[in-house]
């Protein structure tokens, strides 16, 4: 099905499923440990044997040799594998850094040997028994150190420079967000079997399709060779987009003894050895005339990646949220020899809202503006660097004025209200976030019993796939959700969008209705009826005259439909589809410590039509944690001598623990897009974590009078500034 | 010294305890964590390994009607012990109410980090119950149910899909039914 202009009234929108707040139809699995990740597929090939990794100790050079002779000869040890056995395995497009080959080190905890044993201990033990020999040379991490590049503007409008020069209220800061990880729960891991010239691999991955390519590509194999499954995922968060060495290393393994083979990334190795957000440094000039429109509006943002990756662009919502008649944008990225810099929750923009919404609130303050009404001012139904381009739909001053009513804002004085030791502040910023799509294709099996099945390659991460797909299918088939099965991450089904960059949801629910129409078609071809007056109701199909079963039309043998949906250029050239935000944060900060605590929490989100409230609003909140994290305190530090990311482990990488977080309230406008798929949907996973880190910021700043504009906001960049005592 | 002239002795050893009701005897490797006897050798894989070092919470288990992180004590240890596993708490087909509340409230996404969180959200209410105090207790000799408590007392179980305010949902339910 091609989706090549808005969509009209169609057969969801009757949301008796769809648009529900059904609970997720795992949940069982997922309470009581009876889903399966990756490292506990027990039961897909039988005598498995665990793998486990070696790590570069340098963080660049060579290897000179490499010792296995007490590996190999160790208890239980099949098989020691080593870098150095092997040319640098092809690489896949979507990998920056080479995963295993060869003598030359990229960065530290590179993985350059896989030891394979009967137990995991003895795996482990024996890797520790390999001597490495290195020549190791000087690396760089320090993104303060590098010039930064010369880059073309990816927008240059009007005349920045007289802009700025000559308006009557300015701000020229420089902002800085450090590399951050994405800690997902469920370390990366795989089983793999290599056999007869064949793999498998079942793993933990956002996108089946792309590791299926990658691992062909990287092993020489033909895709035809390689199977990939995924069907319970301990979180991603971009972590587990592109093939990883955990896969590579157990099918390496599984070739060495022609066994399957088991590993798992230890977690004090995951940081360095696969990819992270990169540090971002950002200088944003603003610039107002004295009622408070935006006259300019520059952005230079500077961050650094392995060569031939593309770092964190930061200034990517600077292009299209507020508008400027002069827009100066500039993005440069400095190479250097790395651990991977790559996506993250929001790439881009999440790191780039940090930043730009201290401005505006900022600016506000300059201007003597309510920042709600700062904002308000500023929005923009064009893209500004582009203004051809029209936003599908943006309501985001609804969301500003919603949410300032609801939150009971009252743009505070800065440190002008205390409670006993605390010192308490509000703060709010704006989102934005763009909402892509991408082909996606399923297959649905109309079953003698009545049932359908769905099978698609999509992935649940946790985003709630398995539900909105089921209620997907259930609200086209005329089904209770119970009647529908959902079978997702397997390389043997209609190959999906997968889950990232904020598309999954809206692409993969795409695809299923472009499979169900695709099946209700063949229903009215057996009924010999036009498809647009059958009525799919109670698990029949009426046509005005007579009803029947969908069971009976299966009764001879399952009905079998498969599409998939194709994006039109529309959606991506004439219009802008993004979603948008408003934040607001009440914080106390310990007047004598410094010690900040939120106290309560509100988004109010536009984005689309809501496909369930319930995972939705899960993810905007889990949105919204991992903003507390990256305001507050996550923090990849740099040892810029060794250059590696230090704090490689939970205990010294903090994120968000339950004490950390309080009550969060969440509004969604509900709003259809018909320009962004026939369903009428639009990603939320990613807004959740933009803009909400400066929210927090400027709460912190609203209640102390102190300004901080480097993350994360921790007490040694302002206990000296708080106020007197 | 190499491996192959290492001192002889024992590398492993016997131990019996019972799991969700069941008594297992196992002969382990000395290094083996409870966490993997659980899933490796008991092939109980409800527990999570999140770091296997102490530092998430998703390889919660009770041990004698205490939580402990399981990837941070030896099984040899556990001679007689009584553990319950996420698997002992309720099936997909007999839920506990905890994982009931779980699963109404979204108190989860991804759901690895959750057999954990419900082992120690049962625990929590119990530690209340008996009186046990925590950092946030103002009043040590009356250790109350607050959502304050509840906040502390989990936070050793990190949830990266960031559920916790829904978690806090459920476990104030199922106190409240209590
Ligand atoms: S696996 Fe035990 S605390 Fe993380
Ligand atoms: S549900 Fe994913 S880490 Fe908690």
């Amino acid at each position: 099905m091609k989706f090549d202009r808005p969509a009209e009234a169609n057969a969801s929108d009757r949301l008796l499923v769809l648009g529900q707040p059904h609970s997720r139809v795992e949940g069982r699995l997922k309470t009581t440990g009876a889903a399966p990740y990756a490292y506990e597929r027990q039961d897909v090939a039988e005598g498995q044997l665990y793998g486990y990794p070696l790590g570069a100790a340098i963080s660049r050079g060579r290897i000179l040799s490499m010792d296995t002779e007490a590996a190999t000869a160790a208890p239980g040890v099949r098989a020691v594998v080593t870098t150095l056995d092997m040319d640098p395995l092809p690489k896949d497009s979507h990998n920056v850094n080479r995963l295993f080959g060869g003598a030359d080190v990229e960065h530290y905890h590179q993985a350059i040997a896989v030891v394979v044993a009967d137990t995991f201990e003895q795996a482990r033990s024996a890797t520790n028994l390999i001597k490495v020999e290195y020549h190791a040379e000087q690396a760089t991490l320090d993104l303060s150190e590098v010039t930064p590049p010369e880059t073309e503007p990816a927008a240059d409008t009007g005349d920045f420079d007289t802009a700025f020069a000559n308006a009557p209220v300015t701000l020229d800061e420089i902002y800085t967000t450090p590399a951050q990880t994405h800690a997902m729960m469920e370390p990366h891991a795989s089983v793999a079997e290599w056999k007869d010239g064949k793999l498998t691999v079942w793993t933990s991955s956002q996108m089946i399709k792309w590791w299926r390519d990658a691992l062909a590509k990287t092993l020489s194999l033909d895709v035809e060779d390689v199977r990939v499954e995924s069907p319970y995922i301990g979180g991603g968060f971009g972590g587990k987009l592109f093939l990883r060495a955990d896969a590579v290393l157990a099918a390496l393994g599984s070739k060495a003894t022609g066994r399957p083979v088991k590993l798992a990334l230890p977690r004090p190795l995951m940081t360095n050895n696969t990819t992270h957000r990169a540090q971002t440094i950002q200088r944003i000039r603003l610039a107002a005339d004295n009622d408070g429109k935006l006259i300019a509006l520059g952005h230079d943002n500077l961050s650094n990646t392995p060569p031939g990756g593309d770092g964190e662009d930061a200034t990517s919502q600077s292009l299209s949220f507020y508008g400027a008649p002069n827009m100066r944008i500039v993005n440069r990225v400095a190479e250097m020899k790395m651990p991977e810099s790559n996506s993250m929750r929001a790439p881009g923009d999440a790191a780039g809202l940090m930043t730009l919404e201290i401005a505006m609130d900022e600016m506000a303050e300059r201007l003597g503006m309510d920042p709600v009404e700062f904002r308000a001012l500023n929005d923009t139904q064009v893209v500004p660097s582009n203004p051809k381009q029209k936003f599908s739909h943006r309501n985001f001053v609804d969301c500003l004025r919603h949410g300032a009513k609801e939150f009971g804002w009252t743009n505070p004085a800065p440190a002008s209200r205390r409670e006993g030791h605390w010192l308490i502040g509000q703060g709010m910023a704006g989102a934005y976030r763009g909402s892509p799509a991408s082909t996606s294709g399923a297959r649905v099996r109309l079953q003698a019993d009545g049932r359908v099945i769905v099978e698609t390659d999509m992935t649940d991460i946790g985003t709630g796939s398995y539900t909105i797909l089921a209620q997907t299918a259930a609200e086209m088939m005329g089904l209770p959700i119970e009647k529908v099965e959902v079978r997702l991450g397997d390389s043997r089904y209609p190959v999906s969008s997968g889950s990232g960059g904020q598309f999954g949801a809206a692409s993969s629910t795409a695809g299923l209705y472009a499979a169900c129409v695709a099946l209700r078609a063949q229903i009215a071809e057996r009924l010999q009826a036009d498809a647009a007056t059958l009525d799919f109701r109670d698990g029949e199909v009426h046509d005005g005259t007579r009803s029947v079963s969908l069971a009976s039309l299966a009764s001879d043998g399952e009905l079998v439909a498969e599409d998939k949906i194709e994006f039109g250029e529309f959606r991506s050239k004439e219009y802008e589809l993004a979603t948008f935000a408003a934040h607001f944060v009440e914080t106390a900060v310990n007047a004598y410590t410094g010690e900040v605590r939120l106290r309560r929490m509100l988004a109010v989100c536009d984005a689309g039509r809501i496909l369930n409230p319930i995972t939705a609003r899960s993810q905007v909140i889990g949105g919204m944690t991992m903003a507390v994290g990256a305001a507050l305190m996550e923090h990849l530090e740099v040892d810029s001598g060794r250059a590696f990311f230090a704090n490689h482990d939970l205990a010294s990488y903090e994120v968000p623990v339950h004490l950390d977080i309080p009550e969060q309230t969440v509004i969604f406008m509900q709003q259809d897009d018909p320009y962004s798929t026939p369903l009428k949907a639009k990603g939320v996973g990613e807004l959740g974590v933009c803009g909400v880190a400066a929210a927090v910021a400027n709460a912190v700043y609203n209640a102390t009078g102190v300004r901080v504009r480097d993350y994360p906001i921790t007490l040694d960049r302002y206990l000296d500034r708080l106020p007197e005592v | 010294m190499t491996i192959h002239d290492m001192p002889k002795g024992r590398t492993d050893g016997a131990v019996r305890f019972v799991v969700n009701g069941k008594t297992v005897n196992l002969t382990l490797d000395h290094r083996v964590t409870l966490l993997d006897a659980l899933r490796e050798h008991i092939g109980l894989t409800g527990s999570k390994k999140g770091c296997d070092h102490g530092q998430c919470g998703a390889c919660t288990v009770m041990v004698n009607g205490r939580r402990i992180n399981s990837c941070l004590s030896l099984a040899v240890m556990h001679e007689g012990d009584e553990i319950t596993t996420i698997e002992g708490i309720g099936t997909p087909d007999a839920l506990d109410p905890m994982q009931d509340a779980f699963i109404r409230h979204d108190g989860y996404q991804c759901g690895y980090c959750t057999p954990g969180q419900i082992c120690s959200a049962k625990a929590v209410l119990e530690e209340i119950r008996q009186g046990i105090p925590s950092h946030v207790t103002a009043d040590l000799d009356h250790v109350t149910f607050s959502d304050a408590e509840v906040r502390e007392r989990m936070s050793g179980n990190l949830c990266r899909c960031g559920a916790y305010s829904n978690m806090l949902n459920a476990i104030r339910e199922v106190e409240a039914g209590k």
